[in-house]
């Protein structure tokens, strides 16, 4: 089946996700679909497979113009797509979540259901128990759940999302294979990914996107420098770091093993001194939060121990982070930062280090102006926060930072700011670092990454690596963060 | 049970997204369209039952405001929604439904009730009384937590973990009201031994209201909306209430304050429950249903005062004014006096369905 | 006691309970909470009795009682899908003022004599040893709510729409993606679950409680209703079983009282209550983290006896429950 996406364009406020997006897929081929985040794929995906209806564009199938406007008219039309987290009922059988959405029939007839599942999986050289419960399934059973469902409705396009960001390397080369298998039947494969190695190494063509724009086509074989610019751009380096750090060890992880429901981050060990700035790159769910929150106190290490200033933290809760002089800043600005519904002064009374009983609100409100000053809100004290622009909101969030703190652990702290805004906020971070407070920060832009940290940690599938910055330029370090280097 | 439910402070925020001053207007006009057809659902009902409309609102008004006698019968029935009012607001703004507060205001009762016959013959009338408040505070307190501590310790949902505490106070009120507690001979649910007047709370001469127990409320409602506006406990709570994640992250001490809010509000409702044992129209004993669904009708208050402390006293004025008024139909109309109720529940009823629509029928604004 | 005669009488009890306690099983199945339900029960229990008195038809009432909880749940269903407001606020309000409006419609017809629902043996089967008086010495509504329990089963677990229903509550993105309608079918299930409900409250009226009364003495029902509807597990056979369990413990406590008779009579009907407490505590606890933590302080072999009881004994609800579903 080929599948043309022409022009298509999607906008979610006043920077569009998909800008005039246009792609063709042959039938029966392996096509890869490159980009980093934000880069558009997964809005681009989204339409395609009728979570979302373009603005503008068409979409046509072996040469007919289509329309539908949801997933389940999608598969209807042949498109199915396998989504990095399956939405799959973890609560139901195998068996039940092979079944469920089967339109032929209103008995359930588990018998032919059981053979038709078994027999779909063994082609692809699958195991699969039909009577086990799905959340008792890794993430790789749970594809294979899904994608031998979707077969099984008559899919004739299959769109994989970042398919192999949490499984095993066994269940990736079983995926790999039975990919092939599908294409020998003469079915399309869609490989959405930010792994440069993989995409590489299994799929015939690429499309590369960025901002929302398609930069690029490129048939295998195709040399790794011409995709890591394709999807990077140009990269400039101006090294802009603080003067060589100091001495004392601030936060030191031993042997750390920590894990969630996707991946698992084994035997870290690190060093991070005063007045030192770490990068943490590597695209989302590679393991960066993760030893973020175990820093912050927020998650319990499976193994191993954090020590703040020689003190080992390990297992205590988040309060005594805090009280260590560990500040934590996450992403998600209005979930888990802001407060929607209060004012930027109540935000202000609110970080009071020790509150006393009552609120000194004419107080509360100059300090608010200040920092509203300061940080170029723009905003009243008496705003609330979810009236912000996002960016404001960042602004907000940075300028509700306590002024000393002894580890900064921020995720994303330029995400949505201008460039101004970025230089004017990194002034203040870099002030800090030469008093002696650590800095470990995420981040998705290179250059920022580049410029400002004095090590660059890049996360892949759990493991890490280690660049020291003067040593690293972008391609390297694009590379890196698809996953070069990590192959062991 | 899920997390995903939205909190009552959630829900506010959710509403509240679209106030503007030129959408005022808009909010007044909802509003009083809502309490409108509140009206006259309620005048649907009374023709259903065959009376007349205008006759049963005229009868209520009559009823609650045509003596001074009936006023004073009011203000008594005002005090102890006063003080449930002031209670739920603390826990409302920390995104709690506190359901149990029916068995708050009864175990106030029982500990005011346990401490004023141990003492009433060896100390002063105002010591006893005095004692007996605060005994009915810690009472009323001390359930509060339970329920917290289901919540937080055992999982077990505040609504339902309250809900069973409401029954097993309720329960014990009638072992001690037949058992320890009961009349020397007659033992009956009408109550235990009624106290003798000195430990009654002083009334106005001809105007049977004591001002002790209005005084109370109106000092409770008071000092809660201080608490809630000027305190960092009230901030903290707030917080909690509107985002328990982000709260959490700055470094509130979630479970402390969600006890502390249980707490209070607890504390509050034993208050009340003191009240109804030694305010002026009580029966001055310790009898089953002693709350007389004072505390869930305070839910219904603060629900219809938008969680405002200071929106509760006039609110909760006309629902004691209510549910004085309906006592006249059951007496003198042969309609049932829970029409009051009826009134009570279309309106909050109304008011969730106007704000729900104003949510979804206006867009909101952002800058 | 004759056993068999004390689990026919516990049968011959159970359907209101049983049909509060399916229709709001089906309803938190799809992920919406009715919280109404003490106050829908007494309501419906009213209006079906009254529709039956006037009517002089039975079945009329029973009618009357289903859509009447069936409108109820179209309130909330409406308020919390359609506008977006606190599923709880509604329900704890409908709850109230559905006790209200029983007692003010219903006052004119209190302790006024009516239909009953006539018993009906099943000639030949009644005479089988046990199970004989047990399950065919009964009246139709006894039959319909073991068929009820049965259909309901049935319909979960084999059938499609069924399979959908579990899937809707749990996760109605995923369902959303295989072609499930989730506010249409939360709307259609809620209406479902609510006459149900209003086929317990008739059954009230109209069998095992008959007329009406202010108050009717069944007060709190509902409340009970949503407990066992958690700790069935939101499972129709475990949660039948659950009110099964709680008649037999009415049933007996009715027995106690003429054995003790020095414990006041007000006092056993709230037994229950503080069971049901600690039930909800039971299922839940073993859900939270402090528990796990003093769990791995025991040695292994005991910690794993003590999780697996722990396990089965826990329920976890429809994990969308009372959630809004939003398309992005």
């Amino acid at each position: 089946m080929k599948v043309e996406l022409k022009d298509i364009y999607k906008h979610f406020g006043p920077v569009p996700a998909n800008d005039g997006v246009t792609l063709s897929v042959e039938s029966g081929t392996l096509h890869g679909l490159l980009g980093e985040n934000g880069a558009g794929k997964s809005t681009l995906m989204k339409v395609l497979s009728g979570f979302l209806s373009p603005d503008r564009g068409k979409i046509l199938i072996d040469g007919i113009p289509v329309r539908f406007f949801s997933p389940a008219q999608a598969v209807v039309l042949g498109i199915g797509m396998l989504h990095q987290d399956p939405l799959d009922f973890p609560a139901l059988t195998v068996m039940d979540n092979f079944l469920l959405g089967d339109p032929s029939r209103f008995r359930l007839d588990r018998q032919r259901a059981r053979s038709n599942l078994l027999e779909l999986s063994a082609q692809l050289d699958f195991k699969l128990d039909p009577n086990a419960w799905v959340s008792n399934l890794s993430i790789g059973e749970r594809q294979q759940l899904e994608i031998v469902r979707l077969l099984w409705m008559g899919v004739s396009l299959l769109i994989l999302d970042e398919p192999t960001t949490a499984i095993s390397s066994q269940q990736k080369d079983k995926l790999f294979a039975a990919l092939h298998k599908l294409t020998d039947q003469k079915k399309t494969i869609l490989f959405v990914s930010h792994k440069l190695e993989e995409v590489k190494e299994l799929c015939g063509k690429v499309t590369v996107l960025a901002h929302g724009k398609v930069t690029g086509e490129c048939k295998m074989p195709c040399p790794t420098e011409k995709l890591v610019e394709m999807m990077f751009g140009q990269i400039i380096t101006v090294g802009k770091r603080s003067a060589l750090p100091l001495d004392n060890s601030v936060l030191d992880l031993s042997h750390l093993t920590l894990n969630d429901w996707r991946l698992e981050v084994k035997d870290l060990s690190l060093q991070i001194r005063a007045g030192e700035v770490i990068g943490l790159a590597g695209l989302e769910g590679s393991g960066q939060h993760l030893v973020l929150k175990a820093s912050a106190g927020l998650i319990r290490p499976k193994a191993g121990h954090i020590r703040i200033n020689h003190t080992d933290m390990t297992g205590r809760p988040y309060h005594q982070f805090l009280e260590a002089g560990v500040t934590y800043m996450a992403a998600g600005r209005l979930e888990e930062g802001l407060i929607a519904g209060m004012t930027l002064t109540e935000h202000f009374a609110l970080m009071e280090r020790h509150p006393p009983f009552w609120v000194n609100w004419a107080l509360a409100e100059e300090i608010a102006a200040q920092h509203i000053q300061e940080f170029k809100i723009r905003g009243q004290p008496t705003t609330t926060v979810e009236e912000l622009s996002g960016g404001n909101q960042q602004r907000t969030l940075l300028s509700l930072l306590p002024p000393h703190s002894k580890i900064l652990l921020m995720e994303h702290p330029t995400r949505g700011l201008d460039l101004e805004s970025t230089e004017y906020i990194w002034e203040i971070f870099l002030n800090r670092a030469r008093e002696g407070t650590a800095i470990l920060f995420i981040s998705s832009e290179l250059d920022e990454l580049l410029d400002r940290s004095h090590r660059i940690l890049v996360f892949f599938g759990g493991r890490v690596r280690v660049l020291e910055t003067p040593q690293v330029n972008g391609i390297r370090l694009g590379e890196s963060i698809g996953g070069k280097g990590f192959e062991s | 049970m899920g997390s995903g439910w939205v909190s009552p402070s959630e829900a506010k925020v959710l509403n509240h997204r679209v106030i503007r001053s030129d959408t005022r207007a808009m909010e007044w006009f909802l509003r009083s369209s809502a309490i409108l057809v509140a009206l006259a659902l309620s005048a649907v009902i009374l023709l259903i039952v065959g009376a007349s409309p205008w006759d049963a609102f005229a009868l209520i008004f009559s009823g609650s405001f045509g003596s001074s006698a009936k006023l004073a019968y009011v203000m008594t029935a005002w005090a102890p929604m006063l003080l449930c009012s002031a209670g739920l607001v603390v826990t409302f703004a920390a995104g709690l439904w506190n359901i149990g507060i029916e068995g708050q205001v009864v175990m106030g009762a029982v500990f005011a009730t346990g401490v004023m016959q141990a003492l009433q013959n060896s100390l002063p009338p105002n010591a006893v009384l005095l004692l007996a408040a605060s005994a009915g505070f810690l009472g009323g307190a001390l359930w509060g937590m339970f329920a917290g501590g289901l919540k937080l310790y055992g999982n077990v949902n505040e609504i339902f973990g309250g809900l069973g505490l409401n029954f097993i106070a309720g329960s014990m009120t009638v072992y001690l009201v037949l058992g320890p507690w009961k009349r020397p001979g007659i033992g009956s649910t009408s109550g235990t031994e009624p106290f003798s007047p000195s430990l009654w709370l002083p009334a106005f001469k001809g105007f049977q209201v004591s001002p002790i127990e209005v005084l109370i409320g109106l000092v409770a409602i008071v000092l809660m909306a201080v608490v809630l506006r000027g305190t960092y406990l009230g901030l903290q709570l707030k917080a909690i209430g509107r985002n328990q994640r982000s709260a959490f992250l700055m470094g509130i001490p979630i479970g402390r304050r969600m006890l502390f809010a249980f707490a209070l509000c607890g504390g509050l409702a034993g208050l009340a429950g003191w009240v109804l044992v030694v305010g002026t129209s009580a029966r001055h004993n310790l009898f089953p249903l002693i709350s007389s669904g004072y505390g869930f009708l305070a839910i219904l208050i603060v629900l219809l005062a938008n969680l405002s402390a200071l929106w509760s006293v006039p609110i909760s004025f006309f629902f004691a004014a209510v549910v004085m008024g309906s006592l006249q139909l059951a007496l003198q109309r042969q309609l049932d006096s829970s029409l009051g109720g009826v009134i009570q529940g279309l309106l909050v009823l109304s008011i969730l369905m106007m704000q729900g629509l104003r949510s979804r029928l206006l867009p909101s604004k952002k800058r | 006691m004759d056993l068999s005669i004390l689990i026919a009488s516990v049968l011959a009890a159970s359907p209101p309970i049983l049909f509060a306690v399916l229709g709001e099983t089906i309803t938190e199945k799809a992920g919406v909470i009715n919280l109404s339900l003490d106050g829908s029960i007494l309501l419906t229990a009213m209006i079906g009795f009254v529709v039956a008195l006037k009517t002089n038809n039975i079945i009329a009432g029973f009618i009357a009682g289903m859509m009447t909880g069936a409108f109820v749940a179209l309130i909330i269903a409406f308020v919390s899908l359609t506008l977006h407001q606190p599923q709880v606020a509604t329900g704890f309000v409908l709850t109230l003022l559905c006790r209200d409006l029983a007692y003010v419609l219903g006052n004119p017809y209190a302790h006024v004599p009516g239909p009953l629902v006539p018993h009906t043996p099943i000639p030949g089967f009644m005479d089988l040893p046990v199970i004989g008086p047990i399950l065919f010495d009964q009246n139709p509504v006894v039959y319909l709510s073991l068929f009820a329990i049965i259909a309901v089963w049935a319909y979960l677990f084999k059938t499609q729409p069924g399979l959908k229903l579990q899937g809707l509550g749990e996760r109605p993105a995923a369902a959303f993606v295989r072609g499930v309608y989730v506010t249409r079918m939360r709307y259609v299930y809620t209406l479902i679950g609510g006459a149900l409900v209003g086929l317990g409250g008739a059954s009230f009226s109209l069998m095992v409680k008959p007329g009406w009364a202010r108050p009717y003495g069944i007060e709190g029902t509902g409340w009970i209703a949503l407990a066992i509807v958690i700790f069935g597990g939101w499972h129709p056979i475990r949660a039948a079983i659950g009110a099964y369990f709680f008649v037999s413990l009415q049933t007996a406590v009715n027995l106690f009282q003429s054995v003790l008779p020095n414990v006041p009579t007000q006092l056993f009907p709230a037994l229950p209550f503080p069971l049901m407490i600690l039930t909800l505590l039971l299922v839940t606890i073993g859900n939270t983290e402090w528990m796990n933590r003093f769990l791995s302080l025991f040695p292994e072999k005991t910690q794993r006896l003590l999780a697996r009881t722990l396990k089965t004994l826990q329920t976890s609800p429809p994990a969308s429950l009372g959630t809004i579903f939003k398309k992005e």
